[in-house]
C-alpha cells in the first residue's frame, strides 16, 4: 500500500504532460480545428460522468443525451430569461443544480428497477424529457431550440467578440481547467471507498447488500454524480455550438454517447475520454461522406461489441500485456 | 355520452397495436432474457412493407392488397428477425445482459437507417383501406370500420398466439424456457432452436402491429421509437411474461393515450409516461407482475 | 444471543422447517448436522434475513428480527457466508474484504480520497488476509483463485464484517482434504479470538466433534437433538439419522 510516492508515479507525469500539451493547443492548431476539439473535450466531460455508471456501477443508461441537455438548457434558458445572471461562474452552478434536480427524479425512478429495464427506463424518461422541450415551445423555444450568446466570465464581458475568438481565447483555458477539474475529481471518486462499494454493487448486488451497502441508495448516489458531470458537460458545449436544440435529448445522442464510451473502451478510466474525442472527429468525417450515419454507427458498434468490446483502450491494455507476457488484469484503474 | 363512446372506442384501437407490439416484446423478453431494443424497428419495418405493397399497387382493390400487405409485413419483420438472432444475438448468449443489449441497439440504429436506405425519408401514405371501409355510425358521430378492423386482427393474433402457445407442443416447450431455463434445458429442449422462433415471432407480431397502423399513420422515419417505449410500459404495466398482462396493459395504456389526446393534445406521450412511471415508483414490479 | 422459537417454513404445500427450536449463547460454536434436505440451508437462509419464515420467532441479542431486511440484521451483527462463492468477482481479493470493513467502519459514503489512503482500514484488511492464509494473494482476482481459497474469501469476508454471530455455510466444502483442518484451525481460532458466537453447517463429522462446543442435528426440519457432540454422536436415533446405521 505504497502511495506515498503516488504523486511520483509515471501516470502523473504524462497526465501532466499532456495538461501542458493542451495549454499550448491555441497556439499550434488552426482554429476550427481547436473548436472541434472544445467540442470533443465537452463529450469527454459527459463521457467520465456516463462511465462512472457503466463501468463503476454497471447500470447502462440509453438516456444521458437528457442529462446532457439539462445542462444545456440550463445555460439556454437563463441566458433567455434572466439575462443578468448570464455570467459563467452563476451559470455553471446553475447547470449543475439543474442537473441534481433532474439526475436525482430520473435517478430515483431507474434505479430500483433490474439492470435491463434500468436501460430501457433511462431511455423512456430521455424520450419524456425530448418530448417535452420540443411540445412546450413557449418556454424552450421548441424544435428550434435556443441561441448561445457569449456569457460574461468574471467581470468581463464579451460583447462584439466573434465567437472563434472566445473560444480559442479565454474559454478555452477555462475548458481545459473544468476537464482537468473534473477528470481529477472523478478519478477520486472511483478509487474511494465509496467508488470500491460501487464496484462491489456491479460484481455481485445481492452480495453488496449483505455486506450493508445499501444498493438503491449508493446507484441513486452514482446516477447523481454521473448526472452532474454530463449537465456540466452539456453547459460547457453549449457555449462551443452556439445553439441547444431538444436533438441532443433524443434517443439518437443518447446512443452516440454509448457508442463513444464503447469506442474509447470502457474498462478503462481514461477510455471515455479518448472515445469522446476521437468520435467528434470521426463523426465529422463520417457525415461529410455519408447521410447513413446512423449506419455506420450500428455497425461500428455491433462489430465493436462482437470483437473489442473492450474498446480502443482495452485493446491496447491487452496488446501491452501480451507484450508483458503477464496476464492480463480485469479492471485497470488510475 | 356518444363522444365517451368514440373515445373508449378509439382507445380500444391504440390498445390493438399495443397488444400485439407488446406480445412481440414479452415473447422474446420472456423465453430468451432479452429486452430487444429493436423492435421498434421491426414495427417500422412492417409499417414500411405495407405502406409501399398498399401506396404503390392498391389503388384500386385497397382492402385486398392491404391483406396482402399485412402478410408481406408480418413475413419480412420476421424473417429479419431470425436473421438477427441467428447473426447477432446468438453470440452474446455467454456474455452478460448489457451486451445483449448494445447489440439490439446496434440493430435498431442499423435498421433504422436501412429503412432510410430502402424507402428514403419520404413519408409512405396508405389511406386506401381506412376510406375504403367507411365508417359506423354511432349517434352523430362516425366510427370508421378500420378501426373494428384492427381490433378483430388483433384479438385474432391474439387468440392465434395463444392457442399455439397452449396447444402445440412448441408453444409448451416456449412456455417452459420462459419458466425456467435450465429446467428446460435439462429436460432435453433445444433451447437455440426455440430462442430463434421466439424471436422470430416477437419480430412478425411486430411487423403486423406495424402495418396495422398505416391506414392511418404514414410511415415515417423513427415511427418506431414510440411503439417501442409503450410496448415496454405495457409489458412493465402489465406484467412479464403473460397473455393477460398484455391484454390489460395495452388496454390502460390505449385508454390513456385516448383520453391523453382528447385533454391534454399536444404532451399526451409525456403524460402517459409519467402515469406510467408513477405507477412503477409504487410498484416496480408492475401492476400484475410476479 | 440467538433464538429460534417454533419456527416454521413452508414452501407451498411442502414444509420444510417443522418448528425448529433452539438457541445459540454468546462465545458458542455450533454445528448443526442433519442429512441431506433435513432444511440446513433454508435454516440459515432465515437467519440472516434471505427469507421470511411462515411462522415462528427470531431473536438476537433480545431484540426480533423475524421480518427484518438482511441489510437490517447485518447492522445488529449477523454475517454470513455463502455455500456457493459469492465473492466480488471484477474486485481484487484486497478489495472484496477491505470494502467489508469500509462498510462496517461507515466510510463508504467518503469519495474524495483514494481507498489507500486509509491506512488502517487498508492494513486490517491485509492482516484478516494473513489470517486466513490469503496473503500472497491480496491483487488477485477472485476467478483465479482455487475453489477452496474462494471459500476462505468467502468466509474471511462475513469475518470482516466484525458480526457477533457467525452463520457458516459449509466453510470447507471444496477444500481439499488435507487443508480443511488447517482452514477450520485459521477460521475457530479468529472467531474464539472476536469472542464471536458462530453457527456453522457441517457435514463432516471430524470436524464437528473437533470444533463445537455443541451440536444440533437437524432432521426433517425440526431439531431432534441438542447438547455437546460426543454424546450426541452417541445417541441411537442420532446415529442412524446421520450414517443411517444401526450400531
Amino acid at each position: 500500500m505504497d502511495n506515498r510516492n503516488a504523486i511520483l508515479k509515471p501516470t502523473f507525469f504524462i497526465y501532466l504532460a499532456c495538461f501542458i500539451l493542451m495549454l499550448f493547443l491555441p497556439k499550434i492548431l488552426p482554429t476550427y480545428h481547436l473548436i472541434l476539439f472544445e467540442s470533443g473535450i465537452t463529450f469527454a466531460i459527459m463521457a467520465l460522468g456516463f462511465n462512472l455508471l457503466l463501468r463503476y456501477t454497471g447500470l447502462l443508461s440509453f438516456g444521458h443525451g437528457a442529462l446532457f441537455a439539462v445542462g444545456a438548457y440550463a445555460v439556454g434558458m437563463t441566458g433567455e430569461y434572466y439575462p443578468d445572471l448570464y455570467r459563467i461562474e452563476i451559470l455553471l452552478p446553475i447547470a449543475l443544480l439543474a442537473s441534481f434536480v433532474v439526475s436525482f427524479i430520473f435517478g430515483f425512478i431507474c434505479v430500483r428497477h433490474t439492470r435491463v429495464f434500468f436501460s430501457i427506463l433511462a431511455l423512456a424518461l430521455s424520450m419524456v424529457l425530448y418530448a417535452l422541450l420540443v411540445k412546450l415551445y413557449s418556454i424552450t423555444g421548441g424544435s428550434d431550440g435556443i441561441r448561445i450568446e457569449l456569457p460574461m466570465m468574471f467581470g468581463k464581458s464579451f460583447d462584439g467578440v466573434k465567437r472563434f475568438e472566445f473560444l480559442s481565447g479565454a474559454y478555452y483555458y477555462l475548458l481545459i481547467c473544468v476537464f482537468a477539474a473534473a477528470t481529477v475529481i472523478m478519478s477520486a471518486i472511483v478509487n474511494s471507498p465509496f467508488g470500491k462499494a460501487l464496484q462491489c454493487i456491479r460484481d455481485n448486488e445481492v452480495r453488496a447488500e449483505m455486506i450493508g451497502i445499501r444498493v438503491r441508495r449508493y446507484r441513486l448516489y452514482s446516477f447523481i454524480l454521473s448526472g452532474l458531470f454530463t449537465g456540466l458537460g452539456g453547459a460547457m458545449w453549449s457555449f462551443v455550438n452556439g445553439h441547444v436544440t431538444p436533438e441532443i435529448a433524443e434517443w439518437v445522442f443518447s446512443g452516440e454517447i454509448v457508442y463513444m464510451t464503447l469506442l474509447g473502451g470502457f474498462m478503462v478510466f481514461e477510455g471515455p475520454i479518448v472515445g469522446a474525442i476521437l468520435f467528434t472527429y470521426l463523426r465529422l468525417y463520417a457525415v461529410s461522406i455519408t447521410q447513413y450515419w446512423m449506419f455506420l454507427i450500428g455497425a461500428t458498434l455491433i462489430i465493436l461489441v462482437l470483437l473489442l468490446p473492450e474498446g480502443i483502450t482495452g485493446g491496447f491494455v491487452k496488446l501491452f500485456s501480451k507484450m508483458r507476457r503477464r496476464p492480463s488484469p480485469g479492471a485497470v484503474s488510475c | 355520452m356518444e363522444h365517451w363512446v368514440i373515445y373508449l372506442l378509439n382507445g380500444l384501437y391504440f390498445a390493438s397495436f399495443l397488444f400485439l407490439t407488446s406480445l412481440g416484446l414479452s415473447i422474446i423478453l420472456g423465453v430468451m432474457g432479452i429486452l430487444n431494443l429493436a423492435h421498434g424497428s421491426l414495427f417500422a419495418i412492417g409499417a414500411f412493407v405495407a405502406a409501399w405493397i398498399v401506396g404503390s399497387f392498391g389503388s384500386n382493390s385497397p382492402v385486398a392488397l392491404f391483406f396482402v400487405g399485412l402478410l408481406a409485413a408480418l413475413g419480412v419483420a420476421g424473417v429479419v428477425g431470425l436473421a438477427l438472432e441467428m447473426s447477432l444475438i446468438r453470440p452474446m448468449y455467454k456474455r452478460a445482459l448489457e451486451y445483449q443489449l448494445l447489440i439490439t441497439f446496434g440493430a435498431l440504429l442499423l435498421i433504422e437507417d436501412l429503412i432510410k436506405m430502402i424507402w428514403g425519408g419520404t413519408a409512405y401514405y396508405a389511406s386506401g383501406p381506412f376510406t375504403a371501409m367507411g365508417s359506423l355510425a354511432i349517434g352523430r358521430n362516425q366510427y370508421p370500420y378500420y378501426f373494428l378492423f384492427a381490433m378483430l386482427i388483433s384479438v385474432a393474433a391474439g387468440l392465434g398466439l395463444w392457442m399455439i402457445m397452449s396447444r402445440t407442443r412448441v408453444g409448451i416447450m416456449l412456455r417452459a424456457i420462459s419458466m425456467d431455463r435450465e429446467m428446460a434445458q435439462a429436460m432435453g429442449i433445444q433451447i437455440g432452436k426455440l430462442n430463434t422462433l421466439a424471436f422470430g415471432m416477437g419480430a412478425a407480431l411486430a411487423g403486423l402491429a406495424g402495418a396495422l397502423i398505416v391506414p392511418t399513420t404514414p410511415a415515417l422515419l423513427g415511427i418506431g421509437m414510440d411503439p417501442l417505449i409503450l410496448a415496454f410500459i405495457v409489458v412493465v404495466l402489465g406484467g412479464l411474461g403473460s397473455l393477460k398482462g398484455a391484454l390489460i396493459g395495452s388496454l390502460i395504456v390505449g385508454e390513456t393515450r385516448s383520453m391523453g389526446i382528447v385533454f391534454f393534445p399536444e404532451i399526451e406521450l409525456p403524460l402517459l409516461f409519467f402515469i406510467a412511471v408513477i405507477i412503477l415508483v409504487f410498484k416496480p414490479e408492475g401492476l400484475f407482475g410476479r | 444471543m440467538l433464538k429460534v422459537n417454533q419456527l416454521i417454513k413452508d414452501f407451498g404445500t411442502v414444509r420444510i422447517i417443522n418448528s425448529a427450536d433452539f438457541e445459540v449463547r454468546a462465545d458458542e460454536i455450533v454445528s448443526l448436522v442433519g442429512p441431506n434436505g433435513a432444511g440446513k440451508t433454508t435454516l440459515v437462509n432465515l437467519i440472516s434475513g434471505h427469507i421470511f419464515p411462515t411462522s415462528g420467532k427470531i431473536e438476537f441479542l433480545g431484540q426480533d428480527i423475524t421480518f427484518a431486511s438482511p441489510y437490517k440484521r447485518i447492522k445488529l451483527g449477523v454475517a454470513r457466508n455463502f455455500q456457493i462463492t459469492n465473492l466480488f468477482l471484477d474486485t481484487s481479493v484486497l478489495d472484496n474484504v477491505r470494502t467489508c470493513l469500509f462498510s462496517v467502519y461507515g466510510k463508504i459514503r467518503k469519495a474524495i480520497l483514494p481507498a489507500n489512503h486509509y491506512a488502517a482500514v487498508s492494513q486490517e484488511a491485509v492482516d484478516i488476509l494473513d489470517l486466513f492464509g490469503l496473503s500472497g494473494k491480496q491483487n488477485l482476482f477472485p476467478p483465479s483463485l482455487s475453489e477452496g481459497d474462494k471459500k476462505i474469501l468467502d468466509t474471511a469476508m462475513a469475518f470482516a464484517l466484525k458480526s457477533k454471530f457467525l452463520l457458516l455455510d459449509e466453510p470447507t466444502s471444496g477444500v481439499a482434504t488435507r487443508d480443511k483442518f488447517k482452514v477450520m484451525d485459521t477460521i475457530v481460532s479468529a472467531i474464539r479470538r472476536e469472542k464471536m458466537a458462530c453457527l456453522i453447517i457441517e457435514h463432516d463429522m471430524d470436524i464437528v466433534s473437533g470444533y463445537s462446543d455443541r451440536l444440533l442435528v437437524l432432521s426433517e426440519g425440526a431439531v431432534i437433538a441438542d447438547g455437546k457432540p460426543k454424546e450426541i454422536m452417541e445417541e441411537e436415533s442420532v446415529k442412524k439419522i446421520l450414517f443411517g446405521v444401526r450400531s
